[in-house]
Formats: structure tokens, C-alpha cells, sequence
């Protein structure tokens, strides 16, 4: 198992975070973990994102330039990295920001409307964690626990308070994963 | 018969290479003078840049460095802040510490770094063949200011006590003169007062010692002395800049 | 002991207090600065001492000062910040004063950029400043590295009394990967009976000095640190072999570059490519001895680097004429992509650069 996976949006958006609690999950499960990041010029506003690679052997480039997923934010995210995902990778995309579609046929896609649910369960924040969701059903990359258990050491004791909240993020992600993929299961 | 005078312990009994009627053993002098009898030669520590002085390693009898030009308060600073109970003094010249490293001595002064600097300023640059120093006088005649020292292309000479003496960091700055005997014991006491007060915890002390060059000034020893007397003095007025405040 | 999440630069600064540096002067600039950020919480809680310098030029200086009074010290910086240094190092090195120095290295010339590069090895490899020097040059490929490294860098400049350089880009910088940090362990510094830190009742004065006037001594000087340089240069080549043993093909890269290449190394085996990677570990000395090892079944070598081609000078001397040395890079910031360096062998195992 290898992904390498490029998660992009606007700075602000948690995209590092996410990504960086992405590789520890990867690493609590003893797997060959990195985590890259690629700052736009302004640290909020701009563009930002970064690459995760989890593997069960060495990784020998941490270079994420060819994705086996790409999770795309919002729309210039899309635009601009669609081209570069590997064929029969997967491309996740926020729906809520995104209003275009993928033009690429040989790649796995899946629409999250990762704002708007979140926005429903009542913490626009969750967003990444449901989309976060959606990436460890269709690829099985960590397991949900663990993501869970990182939670728990990432955040910071004060904000444990949290850590419910994303697992149901989490648990959302899944299971809209799992209802798509039942729904497209022939989608190559 | 009882000795008098004699050479200061922490000086070592060696030739030095300065010109004739130049001051800096005067000045080296009177450092160790006021090493010696603060009995401090265990813990002193100089640096000694680019410059005329750039052999001052070799006369003072404790640890010596021998810096690149204008870093010496860098080098201090260094070495100040792995030993702090040394007796750290930087002993620089008017180009190194008022031209290629202003910077240096300013931040040095502004963070209130707990050294000595003795700064002697002889209006030119000696070693490299008497060019025009940040510090030479308007007028004065150098080897790149042939026809004396204007403003409209050369700009104006620096007085750097004045300007540091206005940092917060700085806990004492003064200028002195060694070019008589009278002037030589006030400079000495400007001296060992700026070591006790490193000694005592101060932040950042600075005396700049006004020197002769008679080799590149084109005088004679008797000459530059009374040069530095009525034309130097008057631009670079003598006196205590900064002095702790009494508590 | 559990493994963490780390980043690069903090991996360094870790890496250097546990290696016993206590002093770290320096002046901010990208891609380095979460290691001064690192170091200004953690130097103070290991009692030592975090300063930032006013420039990069005090900021050697100060590090000349603080090795010569018998600290371990060290600075960083990336770039122009490495260049302003230049006539610092050479001090060091002349005055043969121990420190380490870490070059984040970013893309240039100018002030190029912040991306990461390799653009400043030829500086680090060939001495840097003025004189007749070099300095010991480490090339990491990982954190775990970083952290490994940084012990040996301290203990190298001890042995040596040399300056040693982490050379690095800003992905290692930046990346974070997991690190085993080890046990804490009490680190013997070397005897400094040399420092000049006062004389405390020693009986000679001590000198840190880099000045020889008299012709004839600088010589003696000048040979007797050249005489070091060999027998650093016998003694420590540092080097990876990657799926070399019959490697027809031998990728040559350092740092990220490697890592990109050992990517592509992996990808020629699987196509049955008898493709394999020397990676420098030390960049100087640069590992001439991994090359006679290969040299009797390599065809080919392929330096791949973040520059236009530097290592490559490097490669071809130690290859000295008797195989083909290519080279691919990119430059400025932009990383060479696997698949277009995996193109390249192909095309080149296949006759195409004949």
C-alpha cells in the first residue's frame, strides 16, 4: 500500500492540519509516514497545500507529484491539480465551494459537500474531517480509531471537547463514502 | 633602589610594530594598566580586528583574539555570552568600528551587551596607507582625499560617542586624549572605570581614545600631538557621554 | 521509545541540543526559520543561549567568538544569508575553531527565491570564502537523518577542528516524517584546554587567531590544514549504495534529489532496469570511493539535482573519464518529477545519448 496524497485549498482552510493529522494517524498504525508542505505567498488567503504519503515499506520520494488522491478544497485547487493525479486515483472534491465538475474519466471522483454538512452539524470546522472521513472508506489508508486516537494528541487537552464532534465528522465522511460508492460501484 | 615605573604585568615585554610617535602603546598601556591592577588578567579576554592593532594578540599577556574587520563586538559578544565572568574588550580602530562595522558596534551598544570597547580614533586609515576614515576631519588631507576632505563628495566625519551614547543599552561612553601626561592619566581612569563597571554587571561601555598618526598625517610626533590638541579635540570634544545614573 | 511527528528544521534544532550545543546565533531568513523559532524556546530551557544577531555577518562572528571561548555552537541560514557568512567560515576554518553551520538552501542566484534548491552546493563543497579551505558537509535525505546527523556534525568539528555544514533544501526543512529521538544522553564534550575563555591560572595565554603575515608560516599553515583535508578525505566518506550491486545505470543525487531518484531507481527495477543510486552522505569529502566500487559494472551514471549541475563536476572526477556522467535537474525551486528522471535512464539505457 502506498498513497500519496495532495490535500489543497485556500490557507486558512486547515488543509495542513489535516494533512499533518493524516500522517500521524499513518504513523500511530507503524507505516512509513510524510508530510510536505507548499505554502502560496500569504500564509491565509492564499493557497496552500500539502502532500501525505502513507506506505507499509520506505518511502523513497516524499514528493507527492503525482497523487494517487487528491483532495481539492476548492475550486483553483481543482483546476489546477486535476491533471496531475495518477490514473485510477481518486479525486475528492468539496462540492460546497466547488461548482464545476471533473473532466477526467480514469480517475475514482466523489462530490463531498464537506461545508455544508459540516455547517449542519453545527461547527463549520469538522469540514475537513468529513471529506478526511470519506478518504479512509475509499481507501483505507488508517483506520478510523486511529484518526481518533491522533485527535486526541494533536489537539491540545483544552480542546478534547472536540474530539466527538469529528468522529461523527468522520463517521459522516464514511458513510457518505460508502453510500456513493454503492451508487457508483461501476464508476472506474 | 625602588622601582617607580615599570611595565604593566600584563604586557608582554616585546617590540612592537607601531611608527614612531604613534599612541596605540600608550593606549595598550593603559589597558593593561587597568587590568592589572583591577587584577582581572584570569578572566580577561580581548579582540583585536582589522586594523594597526590588528597584532594586539601578540602584546597583551592573556587570551587574545584576533577578529575579521569590524566584527569585533560580533566576536565579543560570542564569547561574552559563553563566559560570563570574563573581562571581554574589543580594541578596534575608526574604520573598523565607524565604517564596515557600524553595524556591529550599534547593535552591540543597543542590546546592552556586557563588554568594553576601547575605540581609538586617529582620523584615517593607518595600516592600509593613510586613506580617509569616517572620523577624518573636514579639510584634512588623506591619500583618497588629496586635496583635504569636502563635504559635497565626502560627506561628514562621525561622532560615533555622541551617537551611541544615546542607546539605552549603553551604560558608559566617553572620549578621552592621550596627547599629554595630563590627559593620559584622565584617559586611564575613563578606562579602568569602563572595565569595573563590566566587572560590576553593566551593560555595554565604550572610551574612545583620541590618537596621533604622525606617519600618515605627514608630521612629526611633536606635531601630531599638538594636531589632535587644536584640531581634533575641537570637532570630537573630550568628556563622559554616558555615566550611570547615581542610585 | 514511541516515534514522533517532526519537521526538519526543528528536527535540527533538537538534534543540536541533544548533541550538547547550548549557543545558536542568527539572523531570520526562509526556508529556515522554524529552526530559530525551535531554538529560542528550547535553548533557554536547556540553559543556553538563543541570540539574534543583527546580520548574518555578526552572526558568524558571534559563533567565532563563542567556538573559541570552547562552546559548541552553531548557526543557520539559507542562501544570501550563507553567502554574507563566507568571510566568517573562513576565519573559522583558518583559525580551525569547531561550530556547525546549516544551509537551508533556497533557489538563487540574487535573491531567487524560497523554494527549495540545491543551488549552493559548489559553495559548501569548494570552501566558500577566500582562502585555501574546506568545510565538512553533510547532505540529509530524512528527519530521522537530520537527527542522527547533527551529533555526528558536532562530533566531526571536534575531531577535526573544522566548521561543519548541514547542507539541506527547503523540503527538508519544511517536511515532517517520524523521528525516533532516543534517549537523552549526557554528552562528554572534548577537552578545551585550547579555548580562550580567560586564563584561570593557566600558564600561557591562548590565541584564536587566523593571521600569518611571515610568508613562510602561512605556507606551513596552509600545508598543515591540507594535510587535515586528506585525512578527513581518507577517513569520512559517507555514502548510501542503492540496488547498485549489477547496476548497469548508477543514479548520483544527495539530499531530496536523492530521494526522488531512489523513487525512480525503484521504478527501473520493476521494469527490469538494472538501475541503481550512490548518495553522498557527505558531500565533502565527496565519497570517490563508492565509485570503484560500481565502476567495474556501471555503463553509465546520471547526476540528478535541484540546480543546473554542480555535484555533477564532483561525479565526473571521481569517474575520472571512464564512463559517461549525465546530468538532469531542475532548478529554482522546482523539484525534478520521477517519472520525467525515469524517461531520461530510459532513454539513455537505450543508446539515446550515445
Amino acid at each position: 500500500m502506498l498513497e500519496s496524497i495532495l490535500i489543497a485549498g485556500f490557507g486558512g482552510q486547515g488543509v495542513l492540519s489535516t494533512g499533518q493529522l493524516l500522517a500521524y494517524s499513518g504513523m500511530l498504525e507503524n507505516k512509513y509516514v510524510a508530510w510536505i508542505p507548499s505554502y502560496g505567498p500569504e500564509m491565509r488567503g492564499g493557497t496552500a497545500n500539502c502532500g501525505v504519503t502513507v506506505s507499509d515499506t520506505p518511502i523513497s520520494s516524499p514528493v507527492v507529484s503525482e497523487p494517487t488522491v487528491l483532495i481539492a478544497m476548492n475550486r483553483p485547487s481543482l483546476e489546477k491539480f486535476e491533471s496531475c493525479v495518477s490514473p485510477a486515483g481518486i479525486i475528492m472534491v468539496n462540492s460546497s465551494l466547488i461548482d464545476i465538475k471533473v473532466q477526467r474519466e480514469d480517475v475514482r471522483t466523489i462530490y463531498v459537500p464537506a461545508n455544508d454538512l459540516a455547517e449542519e452539524m453545527g461547527n463549520g470546522k469538522v469540514a475537513n474531517n468529513i471529506i478526511l472521513g470519506s478518504l479512509i472508506e475509499m481507501t483505507g489508508v488508517v483506520s478510523l480509531d486511529m484518526v481518533v486516537e491522533s485527535l486526541k494528541k494533536v489537539l491540545p487537552p483544552r480542546r478534547h471537547n472536540l474530539i466527538d464532534i469529528n468522529r461523527e465528522a468522520l463517521e459522516k465522511g464514511m458513510q457518505l463514502a460508502k453510500n456513493a460508492g454503492e451508487k457508483t460501484s461501476n464508476v472506474s | 633602589m625602588e622601582k617607580v615605573f615599570t611595565r604593566p604585568n600584563s604586557l608582554k615585554d616585546i617590540p612592537m610594530h607601531y611608527c614612531p610617535g604613534c599612541t596605540h602603546g600608550i593606549i595598550h598601556r593603559l589597558v593593561a594598566e587597568a587590568i592589572d591592577e583591577l587584577d582581572v588578567v584570569d578572566r580577561a579576554i580581548g579582540v583585536a580586528p582589522v586594523g594597526c592593532s590588528v597584532f594586539t594578540y601578540q602584546y597583551f599577556d592573556f587570551d587574545m583574539y584576533q577578529g575579521s574587520h569590524g566584527r569585533a563586538p560580533a566576536v565579543a559578544t560570542g564569547i561574552k555570552r559563553v563566559v560570563p565572568d570574563g573581562v571581554v574588550f574589543t580594541y578596534q580602530g575608526d574604520g573598523d568600528l565607524a565604517a564596515i562595522g557600524t553595524a556591529e558596534i550599534v547593535h552591540a551598544a543597543a542590546r546592552g551587551e556586557k563588554i568594553t570597547v576601547i575605540f581609538v580614533n586617529n582620523a584615517i586609515y593607518a595600516m592600509t596607507g593613510g586613506q580617509m576614515a569616517p572620523t577624518t576631519l573636514m579639510g584634512q588631507k588623506t591619500t583618497t582625499t588629496p586635496f583635504g576632505r569636502e563635504a559635497n563628495s565626502n560627506g561628514f566625519p562621525i561622532r560615533m560617542s555622541e551617537m551611541l551614547s544615546t542607546l539605552d543599552g549603553a551604560s558608559y561612553v566617553s572620549r578621552v586624549s592621550v596627547h599629554d601626561p595630563k590627559n593620559i592619566n584622565k584617559a586611564k581612569k575613563s578606562i579602568k572605570k569602563a572595565f569595573e563597571m563590566q566587572i560590576a554587571g553593566a551593560g555595554f561601555t565604550m572610551v574612545e581614545v583620541l590618537s596621533s598618526c604622525p606617519t600618515n598625517w605627514g608630521m612629526s610626533p611633536k606635531e601630531a600631538v599638538k594636531w589632535v590638541e587644536s584640531d581634533m579635540i575641537p570637532y570630537y570634544p573630550l568628556g563622559e557621554f554616558k555615566v550611570p545614573s547615581e542610585v | 521509545m514511541a516515534k514522533i511527528l517532526m519537521k526538519g528544521n526543528e528536527a535540527i534544532g533538537e538534534g543540536a541540543v541533544r548533541a550538547g550545543c547550548r549557543y545558536f546565533f542568527g539572523y531570520p531568513i526562509t526556508p529556515q526559520s522554524e529552526l530559530p523559532h525551535y531554538l529560542a524556546k528550547r535553548l533557554p530551557e536547556a540553559d543556553g543561549v538563543y541570540l539574534q544577531s543583527e546580520s548574518e555577518t555578526s552572526a558568524i562572528n558571534m559563533v567565532y567568538g563563542a567556538a573559541g571561548a570552547g562552546a559548541r555552537v552553531m548557526t543557520s541560514s539559507s542562501g544570501p544569508g550563507i553567502s554574507l557568512m563566507q568571510e566568517g567560515i573562513s576565519y573559522i576554518a583558518g583559525a580551525e575553531l569547531p561550530c556547525v553551520i546549516v544551509n537551508m538552501m533556497r533557489g538563487g542566484p540574487g535573491l531567487g527565491n524560497i523554494a527549495p534548491a540545491q543551488s549552493d552546493y559548489l559553495q559548501a563543497v569548494k570552501g566558500g570564502g577566500h582562502g585555501d579551505y574546506r568545510v565538512i558537509c553533510f547532505a540529509p535525505a530524512s528527519v530521522q537523518e537530520i537527527i542522527d546527523f547533527m551529533k555526528d556534525a558536532f562530533e566531526l568539528a571536534d575531531k577535526y577542528f573544522n566548521p561543519v555544514m548541514l547542507l539541506a533544501d527547503g523540503i527538508l526543512g519544511q517536511m515532517m516524517e517520524p523521528v525516533e529521538l532516543g534517549e537523552e544522553e549526557t554528552v562528554q564534550i572534548p577537552d578545551r584546554a585550547w579555548a580562550a575563555n580567560g586564563m584561570r591560572g593557566r600558564e600561557k595565554k591562548n590565541i584564536i587567531n587566523s593571521l600569518y603575515i611571515v610568508p613562510e608560516d602561512m605556507e606551513v599553515h596552509n600545508h598543515k590544514l591540507t594535510k587535515k583535508y586528506a585525512e578527513i578525505t581518507e577517513n569520512e566518506q559517507r555514502w548510501e549504495e542503492y540496488r547498485v550491486e549489477d547496476a548497469e545505470m548508477v543514479l548520483v543525487a544527495f539530499g531530496t534529489s536523492a530521494r526522488i531518484a531512489k523513487a525512480v531507481v525503484d521504478r527501473a527495477r520493476d521494469e527490469g532496469l538494472r538501475v541503481g543510486l550512490i548518495r553522498p552522505i557527505l558531500v565533502w569529502p565527496f565519497p570517490v570511493k563508492a565509485f570503484e566500487k560500481v565502476i567495474p559494472h556501471a555503463e553509465q551514471f546520471l547526476t540528478v539535482e535541484m540546480n543546473m549541475g554542480q555535484m555533477v563536476e564532483d561525479v565526473r572526477l571521481a569517474v575520472a573519464g571512464r564512463r559517461p556522467v549525465h546530468f538532469t535537474g531542475r532548478p529554482g525551486g522546482m523539484l525534478p518529477v520521477a517519472s520525467d528522471v525515469f524517461q531520461e535512464v530510459k532513454k539513455l539505457m537505450s543508446g539515446g545519448a550515445k
